[in-house]
């Protein structure tokens, strides 16, 4: 590595991007990283540059004590050209090496824009078979530098840090039930839903399935209860007068999933348990909800279902899963 | 057969952030509006074809794992629907076709 080279971003400030479920169950992203991953936090920020005038053989020892292959070359603060340890070679061929830089630079300039993915560099540096890129800014001022080595680097840098952020996490949270001694201990999560709230419909049931994969359940467990968990917070979304609450209580060999309301209750608790039959006014139903599905879902789901209804009181809905010795204790969930 | 070429083949348009779609591989697909049955019968790594363009069908695709959802005869999901789903990772894409077509052309394809 090379002492004098600037620090990238990402070694400086890290990265911070949401990890999506499959993310947090299996990390295996260095494709999309170059999607994600922008030229800027990769790319080298200060550049040694020259300018057209200089005598090839000063540039040659900037390339020396520096150790880079290249230089952007500046006239009056404009990106004139490029001169490289290939072009110095030809006019050390020549014995040229007096001459100024602009004699033997290349002025096909081929740029990336700071913004672009990383991705766009790599497609660049595949059809132009160059050592370097420059990194240019929206008025097309130079920023930076990117070589492949950069790519490489920052990807793996990337990876490393969301790999060690989610098996921190995941480390933590799937020994909590070793760590924590009790006769019997339950981790209890609440999430409060608002009646209508159709913009955050399922957020907390994305919550809750992600909770129980890194509390280190496997994925058929944290799935089925996770779609169990939605019908429950899209009934209380669709069906009730104030919302209510979502309640997960986790242990070892339990979870419990339960929601309760206060309004406005169910007439005929045999008639909503059946497939097709729904309550739901046009409006939600032309979202695509009110199949009349729901609860016939989460019965399929849950191990064991219990709902208790009265009109003008309110509704309350547990379901059970039971899980085997394997997960939840500490040790290694299955994919 | 990997979603770059089902999104080639069927010229399908990409409405989430660009991401290496040769290296997902759907297997078979699920075709419903009703958000439950999708929940019911859509499995991991299906191909999920729908009119619905709505935020909801976000968090569906996203619970289950679907390898991304066509939303067909040209619906057009808002802005924060196409947030979300860069958010969490889930891929839209977008026809003109009837879901009838994408389903039988889907299924000539041998995405069964």
């Amino acid at each position: 590595m090379t002492p004098t080279r600037p620090q990238t971003e990402q070694e400086k400030f890290g990265r911070h991007r949401p990890l999506t479920d499959r993310d947090a169950h299996e990390i295996n992203r260095i494709e999309e990283l170059s999607y994600d991953l922008k030229v800027r936090e990769v790319m080298a920020h200060n550049v040694i540059t020259t300018s057209p005038e200089v005598p090839l053989a000063s540039a040659l020892e900037l390339l020396r004590v520096n150790r880079i292959s290249g230089l952007p070359v500046i006239e009056k603060g404009r990106l004139v050209g490029v001169v490289s340890l290939e072009d110095i070679v030809r006019a050390l061929q020549k014995n040229e090496l007096p001459l100024p830089v602009k004699n033997y630079m290349s002025t096909s300039l081929v740029t990336v824009k700071a913004t672009d993915s990383v991705v766009e560099a790599i497609k660049t540096f595949s059809e132009k078979r160059l050592g370097r890129l420059l990194v240019v800014d929206e008025n097309h001022n130079l920023t930076g530098i990117i070589t492949k080595g950069d790519i490489t680097r920052g990807i793996l840098l990337a990876v490393q840090h969301d790999y060690k952020e989610e098996e921190v996490r995941r480390y933590r949270a799937s020994h909590l039930f070793e760590d924590i001694v009790s006769d019997r201990t339950t981790l209890v999560l609440r999430y409060n839903i608002k009646a209508g709230d159709f913009t955050h419909g399922g957020n907390a049931s994305s919550n809750i399935k992600r909770a129980l994969l890194r509390l280190g359940a496997d994925f058929q467990v944290a799935r089925r209860c996770g779609i169990a968990a939605y019908e429950a917070e899209m009934n209380l979304i669709i069906h009730t007068t104030h919302g209510g609450i979502l309640k997960l209580e986790v242990e070892p060999h339990k979870i419990i999933l339960s929601t309760n309301d206060d309004g406005p209750g169910i007439d005929d608790v045999q008639k909503v348990l059946q497939p097709g039959y729904s309550t739901a006014t046009d409006e939600v139903r032309a979202m695509g909800f009110g199949a009349g599905m729901g609860l016939v879902n989460i019965n399929k789901c849950v191990d064991k279902m219990e709902l208790e209804s009265a009109h003008g009181k309110g509704t309350k809905l547990v379901m059970r899963i039971f899980i085997s010795s394997e997960t939840l204790n500490g040790k290694k969930a299955t994919p | 057969m990997n979603l770059q070429t089902i999104i080639d083949q069927l010229q399908l348009t990409i409405l989430t952030e660009p991401r290496d779609f040769t290296s997902i591989t759907p297997q078979g697909g699920y075709a419903s509006d009703l958000l439950s049955c999708v929940m019911a019968g859509a499995k991991n790594d299906n191909l999920w074809i729908t009119l619905q363009a709505h935020l909801n069908i976000v968090a569906v695709a996203s619970m289950l794992d679907v390898a991304a959802v066509i939303i067909t005869e040209n619906a057009q999901p808002d802005e924060a629907t196409i947030n979300k789903a860069n958010e969490q990772g889930v891929i839209l894409l977008s026809t003109h076709k009837f879901s009838y077509e994408i389903c039988g052309i889907l299924w000539e394809m041998n995405i069964r």
